[in-house]
C-alpha cells in the first residue's frame, strides 16, 4: 500500500485499532521533513490527541547498563501478562555523514521478533532538540496502538529531562559500580526517575551497594515524604531476575498516578514543555516573548484542549511568522 | 633426513622421502547416502582422510523439519539427524581405520558422540578412533556464526570434550582451534596468530582452573586425569599436546609461510613459559590447513586454480612449520558447489605437490635464511603484543563480549576491502587484467557446478520422521532425562550423550535440551563501533546522492541489513552495513539466523526503505523469494529488495524474475558502486515521491 493512498484520519483509525501496517506508517508520517507531508501528520496527530491508550515508560542510563537486555526482558514479561508492546528506541551513534547503525533491536534478542512487539529505532541525527520533536510524536502514535510503550535512550543527566516530558514514568538503570552515588549526583540524575533499576545484581556486593548509595543519595536529594520516594529495585535483565517486581512496580507507579491525579497533571506539564522548548528551538527566547510568553501559551493549550502538541507548535508558530512579516513589511 | 650419504647430486635420492601430509577434501551434501558414496570414491582415489561438511542445521543443532532449516538441509553440507544417518554416513568405511575431520561446533558433543556410537556399533572401539572435532566456538562468534550456546557454557562444553577425548579417545584431537575463520572475517597474519593463541589460553587456562570438576565417574576411574583439583603437569602436557590448529592460508604464500613458522615457536614459547612443559613432543604446534576459499575469485576462475596450488605450497614448504593435514578448496567454489571432477583436481594438486616434486625429499629449506627469520620474528613479536593486549582485557572470552576481537576483524576487512577498491591490492582478473575472452570452463553455464537436489530435502524429512516413529520412545525420553540431569549436575556430557545417541534422540531434541539449560546467545555484531576508513572520491559521491534522495524522501533513507536462514558468514553483509551507514543511510542491521517472517516485520516496523539480503548457503532460491512474497502479502511490495551472495547467473535471473531488483555475488568487489545503486533502486521506486 502506498504512503499516499490513504487519508491521515483514515490511517488514525487503523492506528487505534493497533493495525501494524498503519502503526509503521504513521511513524513515517510524522518522520517526514516535507511540508505537504507535514500537513499530514498534523491531523494524524490531531486525531489521535488524547486517545492513546498506551502507558509511556521511559528507559534511560548509561551505555553498558544492559538497557536493552531489561528492555527484552521487560517486553517478554509483559506479553506473558498478555500486553502488548510498543519500543522507541533512539540510537545516539550517528556520524558526520549521517548515517547511523541502528543496533538495538539486534541486542534486544528474541522479543523483538516476537509479533506482539513493534520495535522502531530512530537515529539522534543532528541535534537533540529535533529528536525530542520526532520522539514525542512517535510515542503518541506507538501509544494510541499498544497497551505499553517504552522509550529507551541513552543518556546520563541532561537527556532525562526531555524524555521526561513525554512518559509516564521514567526507570533509570543503574550498572553496579564503585562511587557511582558521587557521579549520579553529578549528573543530577537523581531528580528525575520514578524507578531505579540496579541491573547485573549478579555482580553482588556491587550491585547491593549501588543500590544503597542510591536510595541514601534519594534520601539527601529529594525532599517528599520517604514514602513517596522512588522506589529503587534491583535484579538481574540477563537472568530474568527481578523482572516481575520491576514489572509490579511500574504498574504500581500508574495506579497512584490515576489515583492521585498526577497522570493528568503530569502529561499536561510535559505537553506544555515540549511546546515551549519547541517554540524556543525555533524562535527564540524572543520569539516565545513576542506571542506572550507562557501565560499566552497555556491559554493557548487550554483554549484547544483537542489539538496535538505538534498542531499547536504549528499554530503558534505560524501567528508568530505572520506578526514578524507583517510588521517587517513597509 | 637429508643429507643423503648415498645420493649424488645427479641422481635421485634413494632414501624414502618424508610421509607426507594427511590429503582431504572437504565435502558433504544432500543426504548421508550421496555423501558416503562420495567419500568412498575420494578414498578410492588416493585421499588419506576424511574431512566431513555437515549441513548448516545439522550445525546449529535443529533437525531437518524444524523451521528454520527450510531451504537448508543438505547444502552446505550433509544432513545428520540420528545415528542411523551416522552409520549411512560411514557404510563401509570402518572407523578404526579412518582419519575424519569433523567441522562442527556448537553441536560438537553431539556430533562425536554419534561418531562414538556408530565405531561401536561396527564392532570398534572408542580407544582407537582417530580424527578431529573443530569445536572452537570463540571463532564461530567472530566469524562463522554457528554457535548455539552463550560463552560460558560454549567454553564448559568445550573443555568436557577435551576431558573426555584426552581419557578416553587417546589419538583424538578434541579442538582445532581455528585461525581460518578469523583470516576469511579480515585478519592480518598478526590477528590471526595473536586471537587464535589467545582462543587456544583462554581453553587450556579454564581447564587448568577447573582441573576437570566435571569428569564423570568413568573418567574418574580411567585414572587419565584427577577428578578435582588442579589437573597433574603430566596431563596438562597431554592436553596441550592434544590440541590442533586449524590454519588458513593466502596468497601472499611467503608471509604465510612466516606465519606457520611464527605461530609455531610461539605456541612453544607458550607452552614453556605459561604452563611450564618440557616434552618436546608435547610442545610442537599440529595444524591442519583449509586454504584460502573466500579469496577465490568468480571472475575468470581457472585462475584459482593456480591461486590453490600456491596457497598449498606456502604451508608445505618449510618442513619444520608444515601441515599435518591439507585440504584445497575447488577453483570453482565462487560459482557455486563444486563436482566431484573439480574435487577430483584438487586432490591431484596435493599428490602431485607430495609424490611428484621433491619437496619431501629435504630438511627445512629456510634454516639460516636471513629474511624469512626477520619477518617470522616481526610476526612473532607483533603477535606477541597483540596477544598481551587481549590477555590484559581478560582474554579471548572477554575480547568476544567485549566485541574488541570482532570491531578488530571489521576494520582489517574493511580496509582490505578499501585496497581492493582502490586498486592498492592487485586481483587479477578482478581490479586489474580484466581483459578475457570467454572461458570454456564456465561456458558450460549450470552444468559447471553440482546442483543438489531440491528434492533431497523432502526425502531427508521423511526419513527422519519415519525413524522418529520406529524408534522406542521410552527409551528416548529416559535418554533425554538422563542428559539433561546430568548437565545440571555438572558432569561431563559425553557419557549421557552417547548414550542418547544409541537410544535414537535426534540432533534437535539433544541440542534442545542445551539451549533449556544454557539458554541461547546473539553474539555481538562488531559493526556498531567499528571506525570509518577515510572516504573515497567515489564514497563522497554517493554521500551526496543519499543526502539529496533523504530530502527527496522526507526522511533519511533507512536500509535493512538481512541474513536469512542459518547462514553465519556475516562478514558480507556487515561490510555492506558499515558501507551504507558511512555513505549517510540509517541502517538496521539484525544480525544472522532470521526467518523470513522476522525480516519481513523488521522492514515494515523500521519503515526502510530497502532491503538487503545477504546469504551464502545456497537457499537464495528458497529463502530470498520467501521475503519477496511476504513482502508483497504485507502490502510491503514497493520496497525494493537487492540480494547479495554466491549465486549462480542462472539462479540471479530467477530471482530478478520474482522481483529482487539487483543481485550482487563475489565478484562485486566496489562496495561504493554497490551504493550508487542501492540509490538508484531506491529513487526509482519512489519516482511518484
Amino acid at each position: 500500500m502506498s504512503e499516499g493512498a490513504e487519508s491521515p484520519s483514515e490511517l488514525a483509525a487503523r492506528v487505534k485499532a493497533g493495525d501494524r501496517g498503519a502503526v509503521a506508517r504513521a511513524l513515517n508520517l510524522v518522520d517526514d521533513r516535507r511540508s505537504a507531508r507535514r500537513a499530514d501528520a498534523l491531523v494524524l496527530l490531531d486525531a489521535l490527541e488524547g486517545q492513546g491508550r498506551g502507558r509511556r515508560i521511559g528507559l534511560t542510563g548509561a551505555p553498558g547498563a544492559g538497557k536493552s537486555t531489561l528492555l527484552d526482558a521487560l517486553a517478554t514479561g509483559l506479553r506473558a501478562r498478555g500486553r502488548t508492546v510498543g519500543i522507541l528506541a533512539v540510537d545516539p551513534s550517528s556520524r558526520k555523514s549521517g548515517g547511523a547503525l541502528l543496533g538495538d533491536r539486534f541486542r534486544m534478542g528474541a522479543s523483538a521478533r516476537d509479533a506482539g512487539v513493534f520495535f522502531r529505532s530512530l537515529a539522534a541525527r543532528d541535534q537533540l532538540g529535533g529528536l525530542a520533536e520526532v520522539a514525542g510524536a512517535s510515542v503518541e502514535v506507538l501509544a494510541a496502538a499498544f497497551d505499553v510503550v517504552f522509550v529507551e535512550t541513552v543518556g546520563v543527566g541532561q537527556s532525562e529531562a526531555s524524555v521526561a516530558d513525554f512518559v509516564d514514568t521514567l526507570v533509570f538503570v543503574a550498572q553496579p559500580a564503585a562511587g557511582d552515588l558521587l557521579q549520579f549526583m553529578k549528573a543530577g540524575i537523581l531528580e528525575w526517575p520514578d524507578v531505579f533499576f540496579v541491573n547485573k545484581s549478579d555482580l553482588e556486593g556491587l550491585a547491593t551497594r549501588t543500590a544503597t548509595e542510591l536510595r541514601a543519595g534519594l534520601d539527601l536529594g529529594r525532599g517528599e515524604d520517604p514514602a513517596d520516594r522512588p522506589p529503587v529495585l534491583s535484579g538481574s535483565a540477563r537472568d530474568g531476575v527481578g523482572i516481575d517486581a520491576l514489572i509490579d512496580a511500574l504498574d504500581a507507579h500508574h495506579a497512584k498516578q490515576d489515583r492521585t491525579g498526577e497522570f493528568r497533571r503530569r502529561r499536561e506539564a510535559g505537553r506544555l514543555a515540549r511546546i515551549e522548548s519547541a517554540l524556543v528551538r525555533r524562535y527564540g527566547r524572543f520569539g516565545l516573548a513576542r506571542l506572550g510568553g507562557r501565560p499566552a501559551l497555556e491559554a493557548f493549550v487550554a483554549a484547544h484542549p483537542a489539538r496535538s502538541a505538534e498542531g499547536v507548535i504549528d499554530a503558534l508558530g505560524a501567528r508568530f511568522e505572520a506578526g514578524f512579516a507583517a510588521k517587517s513589511e513597509p | 633426513m637429508s643429507p643423503r650419504p648415498d645420493s649424488r647430486a645427479d641422481s635421485r635420492p634413494v632414501s624414502r622421502p618424508e610421509k607426507p601430509w594427511l590429503f582431504r577434501t572437504y565435502s558433504g551434501h544432500s543426504s548421508a547416502r550421496a555423501s558416503n558414496a562420495l567419500y568412498r570414491s575420494n578414498l578410492a582415489k588416493g585421499q588419506t582422510g576424511l574431512s566431513v561438511a555437515f549441513d548448516l542445521p545439522t550445525q546449529t543443532g535443529y533437525d531437518s523439519d524444524h523451521p528454520l532449516a527450510r531451504g537448508e538441509v543438505g547444502k552446505v553440507g550433509v544432513p545428520i539427524c540420528h545415528i542411523d544417518d551416522m552409520q549411512t554416513l560411514f557404510d563401509a568405511i570402518p572407523l578404526e581405520q579412518m582419519n575424519t575431520s569433523m567441522t562442527i561446533n556448537a553441536t560438537a558433543a553431539w556430533l562425536l558422540a554419534l561418531y562414538v556410537a556408530t565405531a561401536e556399533r561396527q564392532g570398534g572401539s572408542a580407544r582407537k578412533l582417530r580424527g578431529t572435532t573443530q569445536n572452537d566456538i570463540i571463532k564461530e562468534y567472530l566469524s562463522r556464526g554457528t554457535f548455539g550456546f552463550p560463552p560460558e557454557a560454549s567454553m564448559r562444553l568445550t573443555s568436557e570434550i577435551v576431558s573426555y577425548t584426552v581419557a578416553n579417545v587417546p589419538d583424538w584431537n578434541p579442538i582445532n582451534v581455528c585461525s581460518y575463520h578469523l583470516q576469511e572475517a579480515g585478519a592480518t597474519p598478526v590477528q590471526e596468530i595473536a586471537f587464535s593463541m589467545a582462543n587456544a589460553i583462554s581453553l587450556l587456562d579454564s581447564l587448568r582452573a577447573s582441573g576437570d570438576l566435571r569428569a564423570s565417574g568413568d573418567l574418574r576411574a580411567s585414572g587419565d586425569l584427577r577428578a578435582s583439583g588442579d589437573l597433574r603437569d603430566a596431563d596438562l602436557a597431554k592436553v596441550f599436546g592434544r590440541i590442533s590448529f586449524f590454519l588458513n592460508a593466502g596468497i601472499r604464500f611467503v608471509e604465510e609461510m612466516c606465519k606457520c613458522r611464527a605461530m609455531t615457536a610461539l605456541w612453544e614459547e607458550i607452552g614453556r613459559t605459561r604452563y611450564g612443559i618440557t616434552d618436546e613432543k608435547m610442545l610442537r604446534l599440529r595444524y591442519g590447513v583449509q586454504v584460502n576459499s573466500l579469496g577465490l575469485t568468480e571472475a575468470q576462475p581457472e585462475n584459482n586454480i593456480v591461486r590453490i596450488a600456491l596457497e598449498a605450497l606456502g604451508v608445505t614448504l618449510s618442513q619444520r612449520a608444515r601441515a599435518r593435514s591439507l585440504q584445497l578448496p575447488a577453483w570453482n567454489e565462487a560459482l557455486g558447489l563444486p563436482r566431484p571432477w573439480d574435487q577430483q583436481l584438487s586432490l591431484r594438486t596435493q599428490q602431485i605437490l607430495a609424490y611428484e616434486t621433491d619437496l619431501l625429499e629435504y630438511d627445512d629449506l629456510f634454516d639460516g635464511s636471513h629474511v624469512v627469520e626477520r619477518r617470522t620474528r616481526e610476526l612473532m613479536d607483533a603477535a606477541r603484543a597483540e596477544l598481551e593486549n587481549v590477555l590484559a582485557m581478560g582474554g579471548a572470552v572477554a575480547a568476544v563480549e567485549n566485541a574488541y576481537m570482532k570491531q578488530k576483524l571489521v576494520e582489517s576487512h574493511t580496509a582490505r576491502i578499501r585496497a581492493i577498491e582502490s586498486g592498492a591490492l592487485t586481483v587479477v582478473g578482478v581490479n586489474a587484467y580484466r581483459e578475457t575472452v570467454e572461458s570454456p570452463l564456465v561456458q558450460a553455464g549450470t552444468s559447471s557446478i553440482l546442483k543438489v537436489d531440491e528434492s533431497a530435502e523432502r526425502a531427508q524429512i521423511e526419513s527422519l520422521r519415519a525413524f522418529r516413529s520406529r524408534r522406542n520412545a521410552a527409551e528416548v525420553a529416559t535418554a533425554i532425562r538422563q542428559l539433561e540431569d546430568a548437565i545440571r549436575a555438572g558432569q561431563n556430557i559425553m557419557p549421557p550423550s552417547i548414550a542418547a545417541a544409541k537410544a535414537g534422540v535426534t540432533t534437535g531434541e539433544w541440542t534442545e535440551v542445551l539451549r533449556r539449560v544454557f539458554g541461547e546467545y546473539r553474539a555481538p555484531t562488531g559493526v556498531a563501533a567499528s571506525s570509518a576508513a577515510a572516504a573515497s572520491p567515489a564514497d563522497s559521491q554517493v554521500r551526496e546522492r543519499v543526502d539529496a534522495l533523504s530530502q527527496r524522501l522526507g526522511r533519511r533513507l533507512k536500509i535493512l541489513v538481512g541474513k536469512p536462514g542459518l547462514d553465519g558468514h556475516s562478514n558480507g553483509a556487515e561490510q555492506i552495513a558499515v558501507k551504507a551507514r558511512d555513505a549517510g543511510m540509517e541502517v538496521v542491521y539484525d544480525g544472522i539466523r532470521l526467518t523470513p517472517e522476522e525480516i519481513v516485520q523488521s522492514a515494515r516496523d523500521e519503515g526502510v526503505h530497502v532491503v538487503g539480503l545477504s546469504i551464502l548457503s545456497g537457499s537464495h532460491g528458497v529463502l530470498v523469494v520467501d521475503v519477496v512474497e511476504r513482502m508483497k502479502a504485507a502490502g510491503l511490495g514497493a520496497i525494493p529488495v537487492v540480494v547479495g551472495g554466491i549465486i549462480p547467473p542462472e539462479d540471479a535471473r530467477a530471482l530478478e524474475r520474482a522481483g529482487v531488483r539487483r543481485v550482487y555475488t563475489p565478484k562485486d568487489f566496489d562496495l561504493a558502486r554497490i551504493m550508487g545503486e542501492i540509490v538508484d533502486v531506491v529513487a526509482e521506486a519512489n519516482r511518484a515521491a
